[in-house]
């Protein structure tokens, strides 16, 4: 196990190493000087000078990614005041440094992830167990066209009708919005519900279609066969052997998707114009922000490993037939 | 009448037919013992259009392509998503016809040049987002113009990126796959680590984040960039984070063929390295291919509404379905035909191509059950 990890993390870290020099150096191709779009439209020559060396562009690329780097683990000086250790840079556009941004939008992202997360693995996996408990019938066959509807939805479609329908001509529920949980726990459900819910439609859909699949495989099973032919009832065999069997391919696509989720669902932060981690990233491609982008590009890739290796080390807790290697 | 009468018997006997059809399992491991399952319908000298060779019981000689197809006929929801796919892709082909035949074209702003469609706000006098015999599904909000127009050009749009991004990734992916899994060694190491590190970026975080840059690679950023270029750059990026997935399954598919006795038997005789990838192991990878393909299809449609929503898609005049979208959620509380249209059609078009593909899944591959 200890093994396992340190190879994995010292795997994971070289991978995020990668993925923000990749942006890094990639974004440099484009022609844009964010020095000039800093200055102003009236920007004398040295003015722009003295912009770009307080931005620490005037330096050679490779310097700055070393010292966007080396800022992470020892913070950074810069003009415009220290920056603490995990220091990701500073937002020439928003005046800010980057990880304090993330930090501020980072409990909207996160809830939104935990809400529906929750509403996708009890509403997913639950119908799925009832579908493969009733193959071939009609709750099977419910169950299986609803899943079929729900994965072809698009959030940017269903959330703008749902909120039409649901805030505005029917006033069930509240506007989408972020409200902070240790101050109001209600208002923070009340806000996010219509997101979470309109969120985990595809998911759910997606998860009531492996669950079956999956479910339906192990029933099949021979270790199935010889519990039932022992006399077990098959309620026990459904909910003790069956469905700890299929849980396995389940947790890895979960860990996959909360991975994915926590990086910031962009599409449905946009959709309710919810600030979190997705927006951050929009506005800082709209506004040419590297440092922005750099900073949270390297927290979803983190999140995606992260659960990946997560991922992997429950799956050997689950099944002990798998050696972690 | 006597045609609607004739019709309605042919309907009922197929629908007959269909449903009998379905019941049997489909045991195709039999290939040889097996007879079609329709018996000569009692009434089938009345049938105007009986297949001559349903009756007679077929025992031996049917191809794969022609064991799928009958397959995949019987399968009443593939038939009517097939129907709709070819529907959209028809009204996509046909949208200048379409246009010329329903006197209006997507770019003019008919609500801007004629008085008395819009109101001062910019939005359809007319109830309904301006529905009229004239606009059949009403009219843009704002510019005015005729959202039947931008729906069946936008279907263009959509499917032409989509399939673009589909055929590239899918052949990139082929062809990435098929080579790491048979070369084996350091080729198959490298292309391991390059398909992992791509399947850890946050992919729509860098479909956003990538677009300027494919762009100002061919552009530089004070000229406007041209709609075939915007287009393009679409499908560069979509391919350039889609192969991954398609490459790691056929990787792993013919990892496992490579080891089987007439890989062998055909590098024993002889074969040269490109004679046993075209003709020993493709012909066995047909299958996983076009499922991967005909899943990729409808994602890449989404995706690229998607990325059209948030803004970084395809550009004005262009009609797209994704700003549409875009649009119609900035006046949905005004004017909520506007979204409904682009929305509806969208969903139709993913849920039958996504219905299409199963069936496709189903008649390629009878033995994974669902």
């Amino acid at each position: 196990m200890y093994h396992f990890l340190v190879r994995r993390i010292l795997g994971a870290l070289v991978i995020l190493l990668i993925i923000t020099a990749v942006t890094f150096f990639l974004f440099f191709a484009i022609p844009r000087d964010p020095a000039r779009l800093a200055c102003g439209k009236i920007c004398p020559p040295e003015t722009l000078e003295l912009v770009r060396h307080n931005m620490g562009i005037d330096e050679p690329v490779f310097l700055q990614y070393w010292h966007w780097l080396a800022g992470i683990f020892a913070g950074r000086e810069f003009t415009y005041g220290h920056c603490d250790a995990p220091c990701l840079g500073y937002s020439f556009v928003n005046q800010e440094p980057i990880f304090d941004a993330i930090v501020d939008r980072f409990p909207t992202t996160l809830s939104l992830t935990i809400g529906a997360a929750v509403v996708f693995l009890l509403f997913g996996v639950g119908t799925g167990m009832i579908a493969a408990a009733r193959r071939g019938r009609a709750a099977d066959k419910i169950a299986s066209s609803a899943s079929l509807v729900g994965a072809s939805m698009q959030i940017y479609f269903v959330g703008v009708l749902a909120t039409w329908v649901l805030v505005d001509r029917l006033r069930v529920l509240e506007r989408p919005a972020y409200h902070d949980f240790t101050a109001d726990p209600f208002a923070w459900a009340g806000g996010l519900l219509l997101p979470w819910l309109v969120l985990s439609i595809i998911f759910t859909a997606n998860y009531t279609r492996m669950t079956r699949s999956s479910m339906v495989e192990q029933l099949s099973e021979d270790y199935v066969r010889t519990a039932r032919a022992k006399g077990m009832s098959s309620r026990t065999v459904f909910l003790r052997f069956a469905w700890r069997g299929a849980m396995g391919p389940i947790i890895t696509i979960f860990g996959v998707d909360l991975g994915t989720l926590l990086g910031g669902a962009i599409i449905t932060e946009q959709t309710f114009s919810l600030h979190g981690i997705g927006e951050l990233s929009i506005k800082a491609v709209v506004n040419q922000d590297l440092p922005m982008l750099l900073g949270v590009v390297l927290v979803s890739a983190a999140a995606i490993v992260v659960f990946n290796i997560v991922v992997d080390a429950a799956y050997a807790v689950i099944d002990p037939r798998v050696r972690l290697s | 009448m006597g045609q609607g009468i004739d019709f309605r018997q042919r309907f009922l006997q197929w629908f007959l037919k269909a449903g009998r059809a379905a019941r049997p399992a489909l045991s195709l491991g039999a290939r040889s013992t097996m007879t079609t399952p329709v018996p000569a319908a009692p009434g089938t000298a009345a049938e105007p259009v009986a297949d001559p060779k349903a009756s007679v019981p077929v025992t031996t000689g049917r191809s794969p392509g022609r064991l799928m197809w009958l397959r995949f006929r019987r399968d009443r929801t593939g038939v009517a998503s097939a129907v709709v796919v070819a529907f959209f892709l028809l009204v996509a082909i046909c949208a200048p016809l379409i246009s010329w035949v329903y006197g209006k074209d997507p770019y003019t702003q008919y609500g801007q040049e004629r008085p008395g469609l819009l109101n001062e706000f910019g939005y359809p006098i007319l109830p309904n987002g301006g529905i009229s015999p004239e606009f059949w599904f009403g009219l843009e909000p704002g510019l005015g113009r005729d959202v039947f127009m931008l729906l069946v050009y936008g279907i263009r749009t959509s499917l032409l990126i989509a399939g673009a991004a589909t055929v590239l990734t899918t052949l990139i992916g082929v062809v990435v796959g098929i080579t790491a899994g048979y070369a084996g060694g350091r080729t198959d190491y490298l292309v391991g680590r390059v398909i992992d590190i791509l399947l850890s970026f946050p992919s729509t975080l860098f479909f956003i984040a990538f677009m300027p840059v494919v762009e100002s690679v061919f552009v530089s950023a004070q000229e406007e960039t041209p709609t075939w270029l915007r287009a393009a750059s679409l499908i560069t990026v979509l391919t350039m984070f889609g192969w991954a997935t398609i490459a790691r399954l056929l990787r792993g598919q013919v990892l496992s063929l490579r080891e089987r006795e007439f890989v062998e038997a055909a590098r024993v005789s002889g074969a040269s390295p490109a004679r046993i990838v075209f003709k020993e192991l493709l012909p066995n990878l047909w299958t996983p291919i076009i499922i991967q393909a005909t899943l990729l299809l409808p994602l890449f449609v989404t995706t690229e509404a998607g990325l059209s929503f948030l803004g970084v898609g395809i550009v004005e005049p262009t009609p797209d379905w994704g700003r549409m979208i875009q649009r119609g959620a900035e006046v949905y509380r005004d004017d909520i035909t506007f979204l409904i249209f682009p929305g509806v059609a969208m969903v139709i078009f993913v849920l039958a191509f996504n219905l299409l593909g199963d069936s496709v899944r189903d008649a390629l591959d009878p033995k994974t059950r669902r």
